[in-house]
């Protein structure tokens, strides 16, 4: 019986193919007969399909701009498992950014679509992804990864390709140090954050002693490395430098701090451990200062840390709504559309669509208003400058970093986390890359 | 478990007097032990006096160790009765414990949304507690016998693999529902415990001096209400089990479920009433949890589950006493090494091997004593 | 093995014998092809094309046959047709690899019956051995992570991957042995437990090692990692311009490292296929299976209980020590996220759903979940993503796409997918697609939903077909 079944199912499958599936299975395949009458000549044997392969990479068709022709932006960010959260609010920031901007191109006579896809966070998946992707010729550009150990062994396959990445949220510093035309950040990086911050405490808040925590995930132990770093280079005392995993239970690494009694206490991570920890530590009697990463940079941190976080400091790189208006809009424009508060890396994932879509207009202009190559629009994406984005400004450099990133250091204005977006930027620093 | 004549006052006391013990005993042992190597490695360290750190930061290590044994114990014990009477291993059990504490937090949340919620302390801040325990309890237990009923009863006679592998499954099924649930409804990850009712107040009890400034031990209001409602749970359960028909019953089955069906004990039922109770102390366990930690996420049930499952398996699983002790030991355990690991090894280990630490206590109490501290029945039966 | 009467043959099975069987599987397989040369991306196809492969092993022809069919399919047809989208390549290295480390794990847990939740680690020694021997790690042993620099050197030759893949070998193995021992005296639940601790422990490890000494740089990962030289025809432009003529699109040096990458995978698929052959019709084999259904009769026969048990988990573990080593080169960078609790269980449901104890089974299973994991699923979401952004209904309603959430896509619920599949194999067919005879036989002992006749009807032990 279940093997009748089985066979059955292929012959089905074979069936269904032959009637319906054979000149063009993907609706996105990119319109077929102008690409073959251009290519053909040039070709062997199965012309069609090596045409439609051949058509992005090598020269630019004819008249690609043939209506509906699909131009896809790629997302790869983890939808599943824990970190799902933050993946998501890429997805969904690069889709508002889609639907808000895409018209450009559509204007032009091209179709804009995203094509979301899950990395589950792990590095598999990311790189299978990775090939998916560069083999649909569609796809001109991507946003992605959160986590940085995804993003290198996945932008190999993107350099391989020469598809554009625009990065969201990877601040580890591997990711622009290979040199890659195609990679790019929007994000600064640890090496920056963790010495902004640390400076920041010396200079402004006057602390002689810090306590160090970090969440064992690349982020957050890269800036607290670089903060440790730099408070043991300018001498200042690192009384203690933990990691933990732990989500909610931090009862047993606040004792210690109480018995260093630091002047500060810095966690290298998101908010969702922060918000807890700091509550717990202020709880528990640690009157110690407290300091973090744009991890921190979420109203939740405030919901999850009351009145603990009140007052703290963070460092960030993204714009605070009241110096960057269009943040204010995002965030109304994000909730209406998704029905989900904001979370980081959502404003990181619309800017990161928004250059891409940038780059692809810009490519395509400059190719006569043609379906331009991966190649040109990876050219024009690092040639970006100045993109006026809700996260700052975006010149890259020619390692993919932002050439002038902006780091703000902000103070938690309230407990309420409805007063989020009042907090005050207490100083801006403009520091060019490494 | 041994056939005796049941005083109910007696089953009342006993367990009480045993809870004490428990935390009296591993307290100072582990203490002991925690001290005598900070006077050994003493003079390694120039730049503080390790001892007096020790000494000094000792009370408030137990303190935190205590509680959570206490919620060690509690989850424990759902591991423990499950397979006391059916020698599986329950592995969804730590999402049964996630489900409770979502359903405490919503409802409380709900609470608050209806401003019912009192910000300082009152007795209707007690109340609506309660309230949120008992209904995640409810909905951990109506789960846990839905579990029982749809994953595992089928499966009973099957190899002992095959339920087991079925749990896992639930408990990835479980997980995921939850996700779904939240970012369908909520469109959020985890949901946060109220603030309310002046939970987070500290009581002082003492101050030590060190380096020149006071140390103040307290212990918090949630720290005591877990240890009260904790207390309560494992001496309740203990009633049951020791001292009722019910309880009766269900040792009849733990001990031959074929002849208790002979005796006229319907199986079936008290193997589903047995999943009730251990997964609404599951569910229990889980809104303290929350309450003490302000947090609820959908996989926050796999790690606490698996070392309530080390406490179980260290007590001597099947025995209830036995969960209440390796639950105490196993808190006492972390929490000493995660307190005091980073201190004595200067930073070169820290915090983040707690966990492996309980791991390592698992495969050396597997290895050296199979059948847990307090076993005397064999637990490897085929 | 005698040949099979035809009445033990479904009546597809039938469809397929003789010579016009042959003619029709040939033809299946060749349509497949063509159809991926004209659509290289086509999910469709590319099921077709792997159910092609599936035919192949289930047509009744003579074992050489369908040897020769099968090796021209994986060797020659497959990567011929990876030039079009490298996508196939990496799937078939993944469903290679996977299959392989499955086949690993069932020897533990389907032959030798002792559930190992914690696989991955051994996979994790592997990996980490040529991660570490493989990159510069070594010189940046005294340096926290994320700080140093790349070095245009290595400080070991790369061919040294080729002796490493026997060193990961038996560092796993060392490593089985080393969980074996204090554990031995465990049985069923509570070796599941302590293995998934174990598996946590070496993750954790993994995680933390980079203090006091860097030996694993934290959860910065191990990058760059080498692999290992090509002869240098292989790597010369003259190649490349040659495949990239065939292929239609550039193909660059890390396009020939994915063929490479196939290949390697394939052949240790192949050797693990046959060692897990022989093993299971050797007497060490039914040492496993005696301890795996009665211990105590099992040592009262005379099996060593203590060292059987011991191989199983060193053999077991050895699978994945190798494939470790060669993921490592492959991904030239490995951190500890690979090696969480989900990757075993994810392991241990390619075994479940294939067939405990069933060689062929456990290959299907894992080509299954893979496809599912990499594959099918994200292809299925991005489907309904483009509908979505489209304007158009969901058929027979007036429901226009759009308004679906996003909460529904089906790539996020994997692991809901797997625990359901879990779950549902579990109670209706625990012995797996492809069940083994004695699975099969001791998961239906009672007479319970099948009539007698229906066993015996349609269901050869594809097992043992090869050996004709």
């Amino acid at each position: 019986m279940r093997m009748r079944t089985l066979l059955l199912t292929v012959f089905v499958i074979t069936a269904l193919l032959v009637t319906a599936c054979a000149p063009a299975p993907e609706p996105s395949a990119p319109a077929p007969a102008a690409t073959e009458a251009e290519a053909a000549p040039a070709e062997a044997a199965p012309t069609e399909a090596a045409a439609e392969e051949a058509a992005p990479a090598e020269a630019a068709p004819a008249d690609a701009a043939a209506a509906g022709t699909v131009i896809k932006i790629a997302s790869q960010t983890p939808l599943s498992g824990p970190q799902s959260v933050l993946g998501t609010a890429i997805k969904n920031g690069a889709q508002l950014a889609l639907e808000q901007n895409g018209s450009a191109l559509q204007e032009m006579g091209f179709t804009v679509e995203l094509a979301p896809y899950d990395d589950q966070a792990t590095p598999d998946t990311g790189v299978a992804n990775a090939k998916q992707i560069v083999a649909d010729p569609a796809v001109l550009c991507l946003v992605g990864h959160l986590n940085s150990g995804v993003m290198i062994p996945s932008m190999e396959v993107y350099h391989n390709a020469q598809l554009a990445a625009v990065s969201p949220a990877n601040t580890n510093p591997t990711i622009t140090e290979r040199g890659y035309a195609e990679v790019n950040r929007i994000v600064g990086r640890d090496d920056v954050q963790g010495v902004v911050g640390e400076t920041f405490a010396r200079e402004e808040m006057g602390v002689t002693s810090v306590y160090i925590i970090h969440d064992k995930t690349s982020y957050g132990q890269g800036v607290a490395e670089f903060f440790r770093q730099s408070a043991e280079a300018n001498g200042m005392t690192v009384l203690g430098f933990e990691g933990t995993e732990e989500q909610a239970n931090f009862d047993s690494i606040i004792t210690p701090i109480i018995a260093a009694n630091p002047d500060l206490v810095y966690f290298g991570g998101i908010y969702s451990q922060g918000g807890i920890l700091f509550k717990q530590a202020r709880e528990k009697g640690v009157t110690a200062q407290f300091m973090g990463p744009d991890g921190m940079d979420s109203s939740e941190l405030a919901s999850l840390g009351g009145d603990a976080v009140a007052g703290m400091y963070y460092s960030s790189v993204a714009g605070p709504a009241n110096v960057y208006p269009a943040t204010e809009q995002f965030i109304a424009d994000y909730e209406a559309r998704f029905g989900e508060q904001t979370q980081p890396f959502a404003a990181q994932g619309y800017d990161s669509m928004g250059i891409c879509l940038q780059g692809i207009a810009a490519a395509m202009e400059a190719n006569g208003g043609q379906l331009p190559t991966r190649e040109q629009v990876a050219a024009a994406v690092r040639a970006t400058a100045d993109y006026p984005g809700i996260t700052g400004s975006v010149s890259f450099n020619d390692k993919g970093d932002k050439t002038v990133a902006t780091y703000f250091v902000l103070q938690v204005a309230s407990a309420d986390p409805a007063q989020w977006n009042t907090n005050q930027v207490i100083k801006s620093l403009d520091i060019a890359a490494p | 478990m041994r056939v005796r004549r049941p005083n109910p006052l007696m089953e009342i006391l006993r367990p009480l007097g045993q809870l004490l013990l428990f935390i009296l005993g591993s307290s100072v042992v582990i203490s002991g032990i925690t001290i005598l190597i900070a006077v050994l490695i003493r003079g390694t360290r120039t730049d503080m006096d390790l001892l007096q750190i020790t000494l000094v930061l000792l009370p408030q290590v137990l303190i935190d160790g205590i509680v959570l044994g206490f919620m060690y114990a509690t989850i424990a014990l759902g591991y423990t009765m499950v397979y006391g009477v059916l020698e599986f291993i329950n592995f969804a059990h730590g999402e049964f414990f996630m489900f409770g504490a979502f359903a405490g937090v919503e409802l409380l949340i709900w609470m608050q949304g209806q401003g019912w919620l009192p910000a300082d302390q009152s007795v209707m801040a007690y109340v609506f507690l309660g309230l949120a325990i008992i209904v995640g309890m409810i909905v951990s237990g109506t789960i846990s016998v839905t579990t029982e009923r749809i994953a595992y009863r089928p499966l009973r006679g099957a190899p002992r693999l095959v339920p087991l592998i079925s749990a896992i499954g639930v408990s990835f099924l479980l997980q995921d529902v939850m996700r779904f649930y939240q970012s369908a409804v909520n469109g959020a990850f985890y949901r946060s415990f109220p603030t309310f009712g002046g939970f987070s107040e500290r009581i002082t009890l003492f101050t030590l001096p060190l380096d020149g400034r006071d140390i103040t031990i307290a212990i918090q209001l949630t720290s005591i209400v877990i240890i009260v409602a904790g207390i309560v749970m494992l001496v309740g359960l203990n009633y049951l089990v020791n001292a009722t028909r019910l309880g009766k019953a269900i040792r009849s089955v733990a001990q031959d479920r074929n002849t208790s069906y002979l005796m006229g004990v319907d199986v079936n039922r008290i193997i589903a009433l047995t999943f009730l109770i251990g997964g609404a102390l599951g569910g229990a366990a889980g809104v303290l949890w929350a309450f003490r930690f302000t947090r609820a996420d959908p996989y926050m049930g796999f790690l606490p589950g698996l070392k309530a499952f080390t406490a179980a398996v260290l007590g001597g699983i099947g025995s209830i006493v036995g969960a209440m002790l390796g639950g105490m030991v196993l808190g006492l355990l972390e929490s000493f090494a995660a307190s005091y690991l980073s201190i004595f090894t200067q930073g070169a280990f820290g915090a983040e091997y707690k966990d492996i630490f309980a791991f390592a206590i698992l495969i050396l109490i597997l290895i050296f004593r199979p059948s847990g501290l307090l076993g005397g029945k064999t637990t490897q039966k085929a | 093995m005698s040949a099979q009467s035809s009445a033990q043959l479904s009546p597809i099975q039938r469809m397929l014998k003789g010579p016009l069987g042959l003619i029709l599987v040939f033809a299946i397989s060749v349509g497949a092809s063509y159809l991926f040369v004209l659509s290289p991306r086509s999910l469709i196809v590319r099921l077709l094309l792997l159910g092609s492969l599936l035919l192949i092993y289930y047509m009744p022809q003579k074992g050489w046959i369908k040897l020769l069919f099968g090796g021209v399919m994986l060797l020659i047809v497959l990567p011929y047709l990876g030039l079009f989208n490298p996508f196939l390549m990496e799937l078939g290295f993944q469903i290679a690899a996977f299959a392989t480390l499955a086949l690993g794990l069932n020897i533990v847990v389907g032959f030798a019956g002792l559930l190992d939740l914690g696989y991955v680690a051994f996979f994790a020694v592997g990996a980490y051995l040529w991660a570490f021997f493989g990159s510069q790690q070594i010189w940046h042993m005294d340096e926290p992570p994320g700080t140093f620099t790349i070095y245009p050197t290595f400080p070991f030759p790369a061919w040294w991957f080729w002796p490493f893949l026997i060193v990961g070998i038996i560092a796993a193995a060392i490593t089985g042995i080393m969980l074996g021992f204090p554990v031995l005296r465990l049985r069923g639940d509570y070796l599941a437990i302590v293995t998934l601790g174990f598996g946590e422990v070496i993750r954790v490890l993994a995680n933390n090692l980079d203090k006091p000494i860097n030996l694993t740089n934290g959860p910065q990962g191990i990058t760059p990692i080498q692999r290992p030289p090509l002869p240098a025809y292989f790597t010369s432009q003259e190649f490349l311009n040659q495949l990239s003529d065939i292929a239609g699109r550039p193909i660059s040096l890390n396009d020939i490292y994915g063929f490479f990458f196939y290949f390697v995978a394939i052949v240790v698929l192949i050797i693990a296929i046959f060692l897990a052959r022989r093993l299971d019709n050797s007497k060490l084999g039914r040492s496993w299976t005696a301890i795996r259904e009665d211990d105590v009769a099992a040592v009262a026969m005379g099996v060593p209980l203590r060292r059987t048990k011991l191989t199983a988990f060193a053999i077991g573990a050895s699978f994945s020590g190798a494939m470790g080593v060669i993921y490592a080169a492959n991904r030239t960078f490995v951190s500890p996220e690979t090696f969480s609790l989900t990757a075993s269980i994810s392991i241990l449901v390619m075994v479940i759903l294939g067939g405990l104890g069933s060689i062929p089974g456990v290959v299907l299973g894992a080509a299954i979940v893979t496809l599912l994991n990499i594959d099918f699923l994200q292809t299925l979401s991005l489907q309904l993503s483009s509908l979505r952004q489209g304007s158009g209904f969901i058929p027979l309603t007036s429901i226009p796409w759009s308004s679906l959430p996003t909460q529904l896509d089906p790539a996020r619920y994997q692991r809901l997918f797997f625990g359901l599949l879990l779950v549902v194999m579990m109670i209706f067919r625990p012995e797996g697609i492809i069940p083994s005879q004695r699975q099969r036989l001791e998961l239906h002992e009672e007479p319970v939903d099948e009539p007698e006749g229906a066993v015996i009807e349609g269901e050869i032990e594809p097992d043992h077909k090869l050996e004709n």
